[in-house]
């Protein structure tokens, strides 16, 4: 308990920093005046606008003010869209969690059974694939890919659709769409694009793991016990190779939410990481705040996640964060 | 049972350059990814020397060549072996001098983290205490988040240009090199020859870097290799999203990005070559890497 | 007929730096109730035998040769779904390091209870029951509380208490025991070597002893078979072969046992070390640090009234050497 009770008051002060330190980078670009009123403004019109989104006060001010309305949940306006800036990125959250979601699932639910395949039949054929393939996935740049499977798989072969998200349907009250079959058509390509970097790192993940875990001595008094192969795999490696693997969905679930950035460009997904992308180039400087805000808030409630599921899944460390 | 007593022929004494070069060869794969690599680099040094056309040089340009598939004569006698993009510019000449400040970018702002990172890594290990502290928790800090989101800020902060991408990529880098640093000095500075070298009463920076930056080089090497590969694909990343390199310094991201628009309609080439050719140097890079870690990991001696 | 007889094995293993004959031609034998202890250094091929016996050997290893019966029936080489009903169930193994030999992660019941199921049909409770009262059995106080434990809340020694527990779950005909309480204290260790003592003649079980530590052998083994570099150098009952050691390297392990030694003697020992596994040479593989050596021993040694020692009857009295 204490230990929660500390990795949230860490938490908390690290959500000041990033929030000054990047008030303070944003206040350094300068002039969102320019951007956002047109050139053609009246001199009044300007200073009207200026004192409206209180752009005039001296830098303490606003940042105090800001804070202020942020333990408010006030981020301000956004100056594009002129509403609270939190109301939208909360709002496109859940299409950009979806699909990380997704992504996770995918280089998960592949990442495992390949390497663990790769660990425990090194130098096959089929395994050799696979490590080729890893690294291959780890190597080609996302944006590229994602290029390339909208040219084969929407272009040449006119199997899923270029770019959107796709009908929103709902189950046990979870509004998703992986719900339909138009949704799961749109999110195939951009989950797809968005996991196989992760993929590559689980699969060689899992190998690693396989290779260090099956030559323990635990692994071969099971089969000294005369355990069938397939129970010492799943219930003797796997449960040692997790750990691992876990840390790592854990730590890059924010990765591969900050990652659909690239993503979520390309194929027009209507998320978090095209907002920001689109208000960055249109230094609209709440929203870049807010959202770094709430990114931080995602890892640090990740990180704690981790922790915790690590206490289950290996019981020599507790939550005292110290190994026995 | 192979124990290097009993083998006369390990006991000659041998330069560890030499092994690593005699363990790296053992490997095909790796073989392959370094004459690719070199073949890049060589290609790109020479680029101006080497292609039928200078990309930049708006004279050269016809528009009557643009959007021509690969292999197509151009109306100036050209052969575009890798087709033409929107502006009549031979592909083959854009992609090498991408290439070139694809490479320049990589190289400048990895070694720049690097000798950063090593440089804080090693006083923190060696001092420990405060210091120690105070950086690993820069570094902590820093590392918890993703490498792409903080390119984004700086960017957004800086603004385009090749001194800002340079100086973000040196910012996302230079806290991996400091955490590996430590770590290994650290597992150093316990040894028995550190302890010996203190109580010879040698200075600290002599044990520092005499000794323990020596000690530290083989990981580091490898990181450094990954790294510029990372670097590489990162100002890619920054550049296609609009955030990077400005259009008159165009870096491989670029070319993809000025090509995506024409992908829809079928003309590939403008997209796909500048990636394979970014794909290849990766994968290249990585190749080597993957094989210094393999032979540079004292484990895997033989 | 013996309850383990091993004739003639080879197992090599097929090595970039080439065959390494880790076992080259090993014959020994086993009946139940009874305790053979194979001793030698590592390296010696020792645990390769024991392994071999358990179908454990893993590429590149393989059994080349020589054949491993056990109760009349040939399982060298067996089909590994055959050979994986005999493992745990009628032969047990239990190894060195037991901080490495227990999963980490599984608590102590689970890895109990899959001991097991593998092996025959039983109710959860019954199963778990019968691995409780074992645990009772191997010393391990308020065993219903330790089931439910990780290994990592048990000592070394208790730990390799539980390893032996789950050895005998499923009353083996033959315990194979690889060095068991080398990586214990020297208290623990004469614990075990108690209990092991105690289990084998209650269930009239075969035990195949395998350990570096000559010391432990005496009044425990009922028979000695010392190996080196891949053979057998010389088997006889403990009585004898304590008393009178023919094989000059059997006189030099028991010779650097410091109880044997009279005080204020010196300490004997064997210099220099094995021969490499790869290219061994062709005579007499311990002729480089035998002190009793002539030109005969180049030629290849035969294991004859068993010692594999052309010498061996010409070597002045055990007794006189130490003198």
């Amino acid at each position: 308990m204490v230990y929660v009770i500390r990795r949230l008051l860490q938490a908390v002060f690290l959500a000041l920093v990033m929030s000054f330190l990047v008030f303070t980078g944003i206040f350094a670009v300068g002039n969102p005046v320019d951007i956002l009123i047109s050139p053609e403004a009246t001199q009044a019109e300007r200073v009207l606008l200026i004192a409206q989104l209180g752009l005039d006060r001296p830098f303490h001010e606003q940042y105090l003010i800001f804070l202020g309305n942020v333990l408010q949940g006030d981020f301000g306006n956004s100056f594009v869209y002129n509403r609270p800036a939190l109301g939208l990125i909360l709002e496109r959250m859940p299409a950009t969690l979806e699909l990380a979601f997704a992504a996770i699932m995918i280089a998960v639910v592949l990442g495992i059974p390949l390497g663990v395949y790769a660990g425990l039949r090194p130098g096959t054929l089929g395994s050799q694939t696979v490590m080729a393939g890893s690294i291959l996935g780890f190597s080609v740049p996302n944006f590229w890919q994602a290029i390339m499977l909208i040219m084969v798989f929407s272009v040449m072969l006119g199997w899923f659709p270029v770019s959107g998200r796709g009908e929103v349907g709902e189950f046990l009250g979870i509004r998703s769409s992986l719900f339909t079959l138009n949704g799961l058509q749109h999110i195939a390509l951009p989950a797809i694009n968005l996991a196989i970097g992760h993929l590559a790192l689980v699969i060689r993940l899992a190998r690693s793991g396989t290779r260090e875990v099956q030559s323990q001595d635990f692994i071969r008094f099971a089969r000294a016990k005369g355990l069938t192969e397939p129970r010492i795999v799943i219930v003797h490696l796997l449960r040692n190779i997790l750990i691992p693997i876990v840390t790592l969905v854990g730590m890059s679930f924010g990765g591969l939410i900050a990652f659909a950035v690239v993503t979520e460009s390309i194929f027009a997904w209507p998320g978090m990481g095209k907002l920001i992308i689109d208000s960055i180039r249109q230094l609209d400087r709440p929203v870049v705040v807010a959202y770094l805000i709430v990114i931080v808030v995602i890892f640090i409630i990740l990180n704690l996640l981790v922790d915790l599921l690590y206490s289950l899944i290996d019981p020599r460390i507790r939550l005292d964060g110290a190994k026995q | 049972m192979t124990d290097a007593t009993t083998n006369p022929a390990t006991l000659a004494p041998e330069r560890p350059v030499w092994r690593i070069m005699r363990d790296f060869r053992k490997n095909p794969l790796a073989m392959v990814g370094l004459a690719m690599l070199l073949v890049i680099v060589t290609a790109a040094l020479l680029a101006p020397w080497i292609t039928p056309q200078d990309p930049y040089d708006l004279r050269s340009l016809s528009i009557m060549d643009s959007r021509l598939a690969p292999g197509e004569v151009g109306f100036s006698g050209i052969s575009f072996w890798l087709g033409t993009d929107g502006q009549g510019r031979d592909m083959f000449s854009a992609i090498l001098y991408g290439l070139r400040i694809s490479l320049m970018v990589g190289v400048i702002a990895c070694t720049t983290a690097m000798i950063l990172g090593l440089t804080l890594g090693l006083v923190a290990a060696y001092f420990g205490g405060r210091i120690d502290t105070l950086v690993m928790r820069l570094v902590d800090l820093h590392l918890s988040f993703p490498p792409i989101l903080v390119a984004l800020i700086l960017l957004a902060v800086l603004g385009r240009g090749l001194e800002n991408i340079i100086f973000a990529l040196i910012i996302v880098q230079w806290a991996t090199f400091a955490r590996m640093a430590r770590a290994t000095a650290l597992s150093e500075r316990g040894r028995e020859y550190v302890e010996a070298a203190q109580s010879l009463g040698l200075s600290r920076s002599r044990i520092l870097f005499g000794h323990l930056l020596p000690n530290c080089l083989p990981p580091l090497m490898v990181l450094y290799t990954v790294e510029i590969a990372s670097a590489i694909a990162l100002e890619a990343t920054l550049s296609f999203l609009g955030v990077g390199l400005p259009a008159t310094q165009p870096s491989l991201g670029l070319l993809i990005s000025n090509g995506f628009q024409f992908v829809m309609s079928g003309q590939y080439w403008i997209s796909v070559f500048p990636g394979v050719a970014l794909l290849l140097l990766i994968v290249a890079i990585n190749l080597v890497g993957d094989r210094l870690r393999d032979v540079l990991n004292p484990r895997n001696i033989t | 007929m013996s309850l383990l007889q091993i004739d003639d094995l080879q197992t090599h293993f097929f090595t970039s730096g080439g065959v390494v004959k880790a076992v080259d031609g090993v014959s020994y034998s086993v009946d139940r109730g009874k305790v053979l202890a194979v001793v030698g250094e590592s390296g010696s091929g020792k645990s390769v035998t024991g392994l071999s016996v358990m179908g454990l050997i893993d590429a590149p290893g393989r059994i080349v040769g020589g054949s491993i019966k056990f109760d009349g029936r040939e399982i060298a080489n067996l089909p590994s779904p055959e050979m994986r009903k005999l493992r745990g169930a009628r032969i047990s193994m239990i190894f060195q390091d037991p901080m490495m030999t227990l999963n980490p992660v599984l608590r102590v019941d689970t890895q109990m209870v899959e001991t097991i199921h593998a092996h025959r049909d039983m109710s959860k409770p019954d199963a778990w029951a019968l691995c409780r009262d074992t645990l009772g059995r191997v010393g391990i106080p308020s065993p219903d509380e330790r089931m439910r434990a990780y290994p990592h809340q048990f000592s070394g020694g208790m730990r390799q208490r539980v390893a032996i527990a789950i050895a005998l779950l499923n009353k083996p005909d033959l315990i194979i025991a690889d060095e068991p309480t080398t990586a214990l204290d020297v208290t623990i260790q004469a614990q075990i070597l108690h209990l092991m003592q105690k289990l084998v003649e209650e269930d009239g079980t075969g035990l195949v002893w395998i350990t570096h530590d000559l010391s432990v052998v005496a009044g425990f083994a009922d028979d000695v078979a010392v190996m080196y570099a891949g053979e057998i150098v010389e088997q006889a009952t403990t009585d004898a072969l304590i008393a009178e050691p023919r094989h000059p390297y059997s006189r030099g392990l028991i010779g650097s046992v410091p109880s044997r030694n009279r005080r204020g003697a010196r300490l004997a020992q064997i210099p220099g070390g094995a021969p490499p596994a790869v290219n061994r040479p062709k005579g007499c593989r311990f002729a480089t640090r035998c002190s009793y050596r002539t030109a005969g021993c180049d030629a290849p040694q035969e294991l004859r009234n068993h010692v594999r020692c052309w010498r061996a009857d010409d070597l002045p009295a055990f007794d006189e050497v130490l003198a």
